[in-house]
This record gives C-alpha cells, sequence and structure tokens, in this order.
C-alpha cells in the first residue's frame, strides 16, 4: 500500500433493521464477498465488499436489510464526473488497465427505445394467435438465391438445387456464448435443457465441452475462438453447429479474459490449460491475418465435419461493419452473429466495454441493407446479440433484418443475476459465474432450466401476439420489414441509416 | 374492401368491355367512387408485334418531347396518339392518355434471355422514378391499362367504375382476357397512376387487399433492379411476379406458393420430395413471402391466375362457363355478366386458380 489516495467513498452501503433481524445468519451463509460476519451478538457490516448482487436481501427471511447505491457524494462537476474520479483514483493507485464485467454501462441512448412497433387497424385486420397459426420457426443457415428444376421422364419437374444444412429453431430466440469458465456447468446444464426444452440452442463459447454437456450436444453451437481452448474434432463433431468467434461486442478489437481465479480443475481439463492461468485470448486468430484466410478455417471446420453441420461466424460490430459482413457473408459460413457495443461478458477492459463499437441497431440493418445491396442475403443468415432485453428487441432486431437473437445477459438475469457487474472476481452468489464449488452448488440446474425456459417461452408469446397485431404470420415475414417500424425522436441520418421512417409518417 | 374482377376466355373469343363494366359496377358497394381501373389483353391486333405503352401525361406539351427522345433512344416509336376519351361529368381529368407503339431495339441489351423485356421494364423504371411529368401505367404486347382516379368531398372528382369505362369508351374495346378493379380509396386518389390495375409488359395485376409485407417485398424487388415507385401493392406483386417467372424460370404454380406458401405444419406432412420442395421455396423467397390480407388475380397473354393469403382473409368466387373461366370477389359481378354461369365455386384457403389459354 504505497499511495495517499486512502479509500475511495463507498459504493454501496448495506444496512440492516435491528428490528426486523432475527440473527439467523442467512446473510452471513449467502454474500461470497464477505460483507457479513458475527461479532459476539451482533452481525456486523462491511459495505465496502459489496457488490449489490442482491443474494442477501434476496434471501433474508424478514426483508431486514436494505441497500443504498452511493451514499457519499462528490462534489458534483459535470466533466469530472464521479466515474471519472474513480477511474484515476484507481489507476493513479495501480497503474493497470481497469477490468469490467457485464455490458457497457456508458449512459448512451438506447435505439430499440426510440423505436416503436406497428399494429393494424382497420384496413388490414389483425392476426388473432390464439385462433390462428403465427409460425415462428426460423431456419438458420444458407438459402439458396433462386431454384433450379430438372425435367423427370415422365415430364414432371423436380428441385435439383441441394438445400445445405439449417439449424431449426422454434422461436428465433437462441441463448448466446458465454464459455464454461466465465459461467458455472451448473449454468451451462440449466441452459442446455431450457434449449432443449424450447426448441432452440446454446452457444458454449469459448470455452470447450464439458462432458455433463454431452447430454445436449444436439442443442449446442460448439465455439472456436482465437485462443482455441478445448478445440479439437471430437469437439466440433459434438455440436449442432459450429461458430467461429472473430469478435466481441463489449470488447472489440482484443480476445477473450478468463481470470485465473475462475480456471478450477475442471476448467482446466475442458479448456485444456493449467490450472489458475489466467486465459486472455490473441486479439486476432493467428490463421487470420487477411479476409482472404477466413474462407481456409471455414473449409477446413467444415472438412473436419464432413460438411454436416452450419458454420457461424460472430463479429463485433465496429464502423465498417456492413464491409465486414460482406466479407465473412463469402467466406463460405452459413450464419454472421452481429455483435453489437452493449454486448456482455464475463471481464472486459472498461474502456473498449465503454467506448468501442457501435449499436446493435444500426449494426444489423446495415448488414442487412449492405448484403441485398450485393445479392447475398441468402448466403448467410444473420444473428443480432449485444443486450437484447426482452421481446420487442427481438422483434425490432428482425424488422431491422436479423434472422434471430443471441440473449446472453438476459438468460443469467433469468437464473437470478443482478447485474452486479463482478462476473470477473468468480465469486458470484448466485452460482452463475463462479467456478467455487460451494457457490456452484446453490445452482439447482433443474430450477434454473425451467426460469430460462419460462423467459423464452414468455418472450416467444409476446413475440407471437406483436406479430399478430401487426397482420404477420411468419416470422420471414418480419425480417427486415422496416416499414413496420417508426422512430421517435431519432435524429434524420439515424433514420436513414436505420431506413426507418420517423413516427406519423 | 375494393371489388376485382377476372374474366378469360381459353379460346381468345374477343368480349367487349360493356359487360366488365355492368360486372365491376356490381360491385360499387366495394367501392368508394374514387377511381377504378381496366386492363384488357388482345385489344390492337394490329400493332401485336410492339410493346403498347400507356402513358399518363402531366401536361403532354412539356412532357412528350422527353418520353419521345427516351423511347427513340431504346427502339422505335411505330405509331402514337392520344388515347381517346369522353369527358364524364362526375370524372374531373387531371391528366393527358396517350399511347405508343413501341419496337425495342433488342441489340441494345446484348446478353439477355429477354432482351425486348429488359429493356422495357428499364424503361418503365426510368421514367417512372424520375420528375418529368410522365407515367407508364402499361407496357405489354396487345394489352392495355385504363383507369382513373377521383375524389370525394367539396370539389370531388368522381370516380365510380362507369365514369372510368364511359370515359376511355371501354366498350369499343375487344379482348379474350379482362381485369378490373373497383377502388376503396385509402391514400391520395387524385394520382391516376396510383389505383389498380398495375402492369409491367406481360403481367397485370389487382388486388383486393393490403399486404403486411410492403416492405419487405418492396426491399427484396428493389435489389433485382425493379424500382417502386407508386407505393402500391400490385406494382410490387407484378414486379414480384415478373422476376419469379421470368427471371427465376419458376412455373406460375411454384411462384404463387413462393408469394402464398403452405404453413410448416402443412409441409411437414407432406412426402418428402414434395416437402423437400416447398421448404426449398420458402428458403430462397422468404423476402417475397406476401403476408397480410389479399386477393391476387393476374394475368399475362397466356393465362389468368387467381390466389388469396393463405388465411383467406379476402373473398375470391371462381366461375365458369363454356369457353370462360371468371375471377371475382363477389358472385353477384360474375352473374352480372354472365347470368348463366354454370358453375360457382369458392376455393379454399391457399388454394391457386390458375386458368390457361388454349395454345
Amino acid at each position: 500500500m504505497s499511495s495517499n489516495l486512502g479509500s475511495m467513498p463507498l459504493r454501496y452501503r448495506v444496512t440492516i433493521d435491528r428490528e426486523q433481524c432475527m440473527e439467523c445468519e442467512r446473510c452471513i451463509e449467502n454474500c461470497s464477498y464477505g460483507v457479513f460476519r458475527r461479532d459476539g451478538d451482533r452481525i456486523l457490516i462491511n459495505s465496502r465488499k459489496c457488490t449489490a448482487c442482491h443474494r442477501c436481501l434476496a434471501y433474508c427471511p424478514r426483508d431486514a436489510i436494505m441497500l443504498e447505491e452511493q451514499p457519499c457524494d462528490y462534489r458534483s462537476h459535470p466533466v469530472w464526473t464521479r466515474a471519472v474520479r474513480e477511474s484515476i483514483y484507481n489507476q493513479a493507485r495501480t497503474g493497470k488497465i481497469i477490468l469490467a464485467g457485464m455490458g457497457s454501462v456508458a449512459n448512451l441512448p438506447i435505439i430499440f427505445d426510440h423505436l416503436m412497433l406497428d399494429a393494424c387497424q382497420v384496413t388490414t385486420p389483425p392476426t388473432d394467435p390464439l385462433r390462428e397459426p403465427v409460425e415462428l420457426r426460423t431456419y438458420l443457415g444458407k438459402k439458396p438465391s433462386k431454384l433450379e428444376f430438372r425435367q423427370k421422364p415422365n415430364g414432371d419437374v423436380e428441385l435439383s438445387t441441394e438445400l445445405t444444412p439449417n439449424l431449426m429453431l422454434e422461436t428465433p430466440i437462441m441463448l448466446g456464448h458465454m464459455s464454461y469458465g466465465a459461467i458455472s456447468l451448473n449454468a451451462h446444464v440449466a441452459m442446455a435443457r431450457a434449449a432443449r426444452e424450447t426448441g432452440t440452442y446454446m452457444g458454449t463459447g469459448e470455452g470447450g465441452l464439458h462432458p455433463g454437456l454431452y447430454p445436449y450436444q444436439d442443442r449446442m453451437i460448439v465455439q472456436v475462438a482465437s485462443g482455441r481452448f478445448g478445440v479439437n474434432v471430437d469437439y466440433l463433431e459434438r455440436g449442432a453447429a459450429i461458430e467461429l468467434k472473430l469478435g466481441q461486442g463489449a470488447k472489440p478489437g482484443i480476445g477473450g479474459h478468463l481470470t485465473g481465479e475462475k480456471v478450477s480443475a475442471d476448467v482446466s481439463r475442458t479448456r485444456m490449460i493449467p490450472q489458475g492461468s489466467d486465459a486472455i485470448s490473441p486479439a486476432p486468430h493467428h490463421d487470420i491475418y487477411g479476409i482472404e484466410d477466413l474462407p481456409q478455417l471455414v473449409n477446413s471446420v467444415k472438412e473436419a465435419t464432413e460438411r454436416k453441420k452450419p458454420v457461424f461466424a460472430k463479429i463485433a460490430a465496429v464502423n465498417n461493419n456492413a464491409e465486414n459482413v460482406a466479407a465473412v457473408a463469402r467466406s463460405g459460413v452459413d450464419a454472421i452473429a452481429i455483435d453489437g457495443f452493449r454486448g456482455g461478458t464475463g471481464a472486459a477492459p472498461r474502456v473498449f466495454r465503454d467506448h468501442v463499437g457501435i449499436p446493435i441497431e444500426v449494426a444489423i440493418s446495415t448488414a442487412d441493407q449492405e448484403l441485398r445491396n450485393q445479392g447475398l442475403r441468402n448466403e448467410v443468415s444473420l444473428i443480432a446479440c449485444g443486450s437484447i432485453r426482452e421481446s420487442t428487441d427481438v422483434v425490432k432486431a428482425i424488422a431491422l433484418g436479423a434472422d434471430a437473437v443471441y440473449i446472453g445477459t438476459a438468460a443469467l438475469a433469468a437464473m437470478g443475476c443482478r447485474v452486479c457487474g463482478n462476473c470477473y472476481q468468480g465469486l458470484c452468489p448466485w452460482g452463475i459465474a463462479t467456478q467455487r464449488q460451494d457457490l456452484v452448488d446453490r445452482l439447482n440446474p433443474d430450477v434454473a432450466s425451467k426460469q430460462i425456459a419460462n423467459l423464452i417461452h414468455a418472450w416467444t408469446l409476446e413475440i407471437t401476439e406483436l406479430m399478430g397485431a401487426a397482420g404477420i404470420n411468419s416470422i420471414e415475414s418480419l425480417r427486415g420489414n422496416r416499414d413496420r417500424l417508426r422512430g421517435y425522436m431519432l435524429d434524420e441520418g439515424l433514420l436513414d441509416i436505420l431506413d426507418v421512417k420517423s413516427v406519423g409518417a | 374492401m375494393c371489388g376485382i374482377f377476372g374474366v378469360m376466355d381459353k379460346r381468345r373469343q374477343m368480349m367487349d368491355g360493356s359487360g366488365i363494366r355492368e360486372a365491376l359496377s356490381m360491385m360499387n358497394e366495394r367501392g368508394s367512387g374514387e377511381g377504378a381501373g381496366y386492363v384488357a389483353y388482345g385489344i390492337y391486333p394490329d400493332y401485336r408485334d410492339c410493346y403498347a405503352l400507356h402513358v399518363f401525361f402531366d401536361k403532354a406539351c412539356e412532357s412528350k418531347a422527353v418520353i419521345d427522345a427516351t423511347l427513340e433512344q431504346w427502339g422505335t416509336i411505330e405509331h402514337d396518339e392520344a388515347i381517346p376519351t369522353c369527358d364524364q361529368p362526375n370524372l374531373r381529368v387531371n391528366c393527358t392518355p396517350w399511347r405508343y407503339f413501341f419496337k425495342p431495339d433488342a441489340s441494345l441489351a446484348p446478353g439477355s434471355a429477354s432482351p425486348e423485356k429488359d429493356i422495357v421494364t428499364n424503361l418503365v423504371m426510368q421514367i417512372n422514378a424520375s420528375a418529368n411529368g410522365a407515367e407508364v401505367v402499361s407496357s405489354g404486347k396487345n394489352v392495355g391499362v385504363f383507369k382513373a382516379g377521383g375524389s370525394r368531398g367539396p370539389g370531388g372528382s368522381g370516380g365510380w367504375p362507369e365514369d372510368v369505362a364511359d370515359y376511355y369508351r371501354i366498350q369499343d374495346y375487344e379482348g379474350y382476357i379482362w381485369l378490373a378493379h373497383n377502388r376503396y380509396a385509402t391514400n391520395r386518389p387524385e394520382l391516376w397512376e396510383r389505383p389498380d390495375p398495375f402492369n409491367l409488359h406481360d403481367w397485370s395485376v389487382v388486388e383486393n387487399g393490403k399486404t403486411t409485407t410492403y416492405g419487405a417485398n418492396r426491399r427484396y424487388v428493389e435489389s433485382f433492379g425493379y424500382n417502386c415507385s407508386t407505393g402500391t401493392d400490385s406494382e410490387v406483386i407484378a414486379y414480384l411476379i415478373d422476376l419469379l417467372v421470368r427471371k427465376h424460370g419458376l412455373d406460375i404454380s411454384l411462384a404463387i406458393r413462393a408469394l402464398a406458401p403452405p404453413y410448416w405444419e402443412e409441409i411437414d406432412r407432406m412426402p418428402e420430395a414434395e416437402q423437400n420442395l416447398n421448404r426449398a421455396l420458402r428458403f430462397a423467397y422468404g423476402s417475397a413471402t406476401m403476408n397480410g390480407p389479399f386477393t391476387v388475380v393476374a394475368a399475362n397473354p397466356d393465362m389468368m391466375v387467381g390466389f388469396t393469403d393463405r388465411g383467406k382473409l379476402r373473398p375470391m368466387v371462381v366461375g365458369e362457363c363454356g369457353d370462360r373461366l371468371y375471377i371475382a370477389s363477389e358472385e353477384a359481378a360474375i352473374r352480372a355478366m354472365e347470368s348463366g354461369v354454370e358453375s360457382i365455386a369458392r376455393p379454399a384457403a391457399g388454394e391457386p386458380v390458375i386458368g390457361r389459354v388454349a395454345p
């Protein structure tokens, strides 16, 4: 400790209503950060350790615990904000890059919230999903742009175009890539079961595939990232599809970070790295230094799996997104996941998370338009990700041009995550972003999978209703149907890029 | 609302327009008296080898020279004239209907499988997209669209089917396929190019409906170089049919299936080869699929087809009598023209009607 900065003002203050408290010590048991301890006949509180994970509040039988954010004011200043000052104090003390968990906290407008959906009134009737079919079935993969037929000897024509493998989803919502390591095995098992129950798929992230997930491998999209952690031919063969991770929205331009605290014996085996070591993936794939190298990787992965599986690529949304997407679409991949700048992460440098990239709404629009302009739209499916928060975000993303979405943080929240953003510490008291067995054991995969399935089911119902109200009974009629969106309080430039009219137009 | 009507004679026997006028008027309660239109195949036998371009000029004196010059760049104008009209007390005329009989120079579209149609398509797109005071409303061989808009309220300009028919002297034309449209206005009625029918060379379209996928369908056809200038469903539908049938070589029955596909549940129950075909159609043409309520009647020189959305939210009645096939919104319209109609059918949702002229 060689700084004169002293301690920071408290971020949170935890208090106990002593009238209510019955000293059952559930707070002590539940808090993995060590906020509570018993001292004689009192429960003492160390608010400095609190992350606002709400575990103690959720499990206090008497509602005796209360939490307050930023109880201590700084002198207010519009430029030298609290966040700016605290970053400086931290870096002055440590000389290091500041790591942060979960998605961006930058207070920027959310475009989804400025897009309004359409509904039918008199000139067109709404469809009633309770009484008429509304199709959410989604196929991800290459589609032919044109069909070829041949004449049979008896005069009938038959299709000669061969369809390439597609993934069939019952709902356009998939569970995004979060690695084993970043999150626990129980969290993975819960997601896998939910994916099976709801007819969708989940991503493995870049951490390999734990044997505990083999029973669900037909619902897994296995990821090949720049660190190649856990990748071998057995891994590729187990997945329903393979995703090449080229970038991540929370940290465009750099590779994944898994802090050594979370590399347990089991994670070490699955990932094929030493126990306790930081797993920092390289920024580029070291076999892709130019776009022409990507088709080689795509082909080698396809050849390794006998061309039976769709291959996806995931990229972060950055300024030249349209160009990146058009380039990747030519590489032979079957789908492109685009991760917007609000995308989640277990750990990312704060400056990347909050300052690099572009919003997913814009990235999907420009990607869809560019692919259409170049006649490539059927070559790939587009998957939108990066803070898809509710069913309306899904509908809006699809209307802007996506085929489906990945959800990450929303799925974690369905398991109990309170978005406290301390995933990198490996102490997640909800048993999600941790490898500590006693914490992992808190997450019952049966219960958690039901919660995720409930969420997907509820969103699916809402999407069905929203589509029905818009008089649309199949998801492909929503896709890229930007006429059914209106921008509210968006500037002209942005409306132009989104190709969406203003409300009232 | 809107009322649509189509009739085809399988042996190309001619029908004059008076019966079609009667039939369309029979559905006046489906319209609002703000526009109607007719299209007839076989009306220009003397110019059967020329593309008949029907053009609305805002001001003929300003625009005609521009269009003449544009057409002459791409081919030869064999003949042109004002379309004969007869002023009607209830119809306020706001443009000059003109027709050109035009022969495109095929050598100017080298490498195309259908150079003349490519030239005509491009000319239509070009003329309609630019602010030159001219709109091409039909562009096929031996076919013509006759339509007008109207408006209600103070200073309204009428536009019931009878007004439009009498204005163009529809009874003077003889055709073997007729389509007609009685309009219930929902948007700016003054522009005469907006109401149905819509035509692009071979294909003509009348629609009763309002799709919920206009934007998606438009973005799809526009990526193939079509330019939607009127903002109407029928324009997009005509381009979709031209794209799927002429450019992509689909048989009309498959093209209709692409535009109004069966539900996945039905596809799942089909035999394997059929399942594969239907899946491929939905895969390839998801962006061309039309949704929302519609009944479409479309025609080209060899056929007339009718199809509805797969929920059949708008009516479609089919009548047959001798060599004649009728498709209409109302049985009464068919009976107005053919009181002794032999069979009347109401096809199930998603079941198309395809009538072909004898070769």
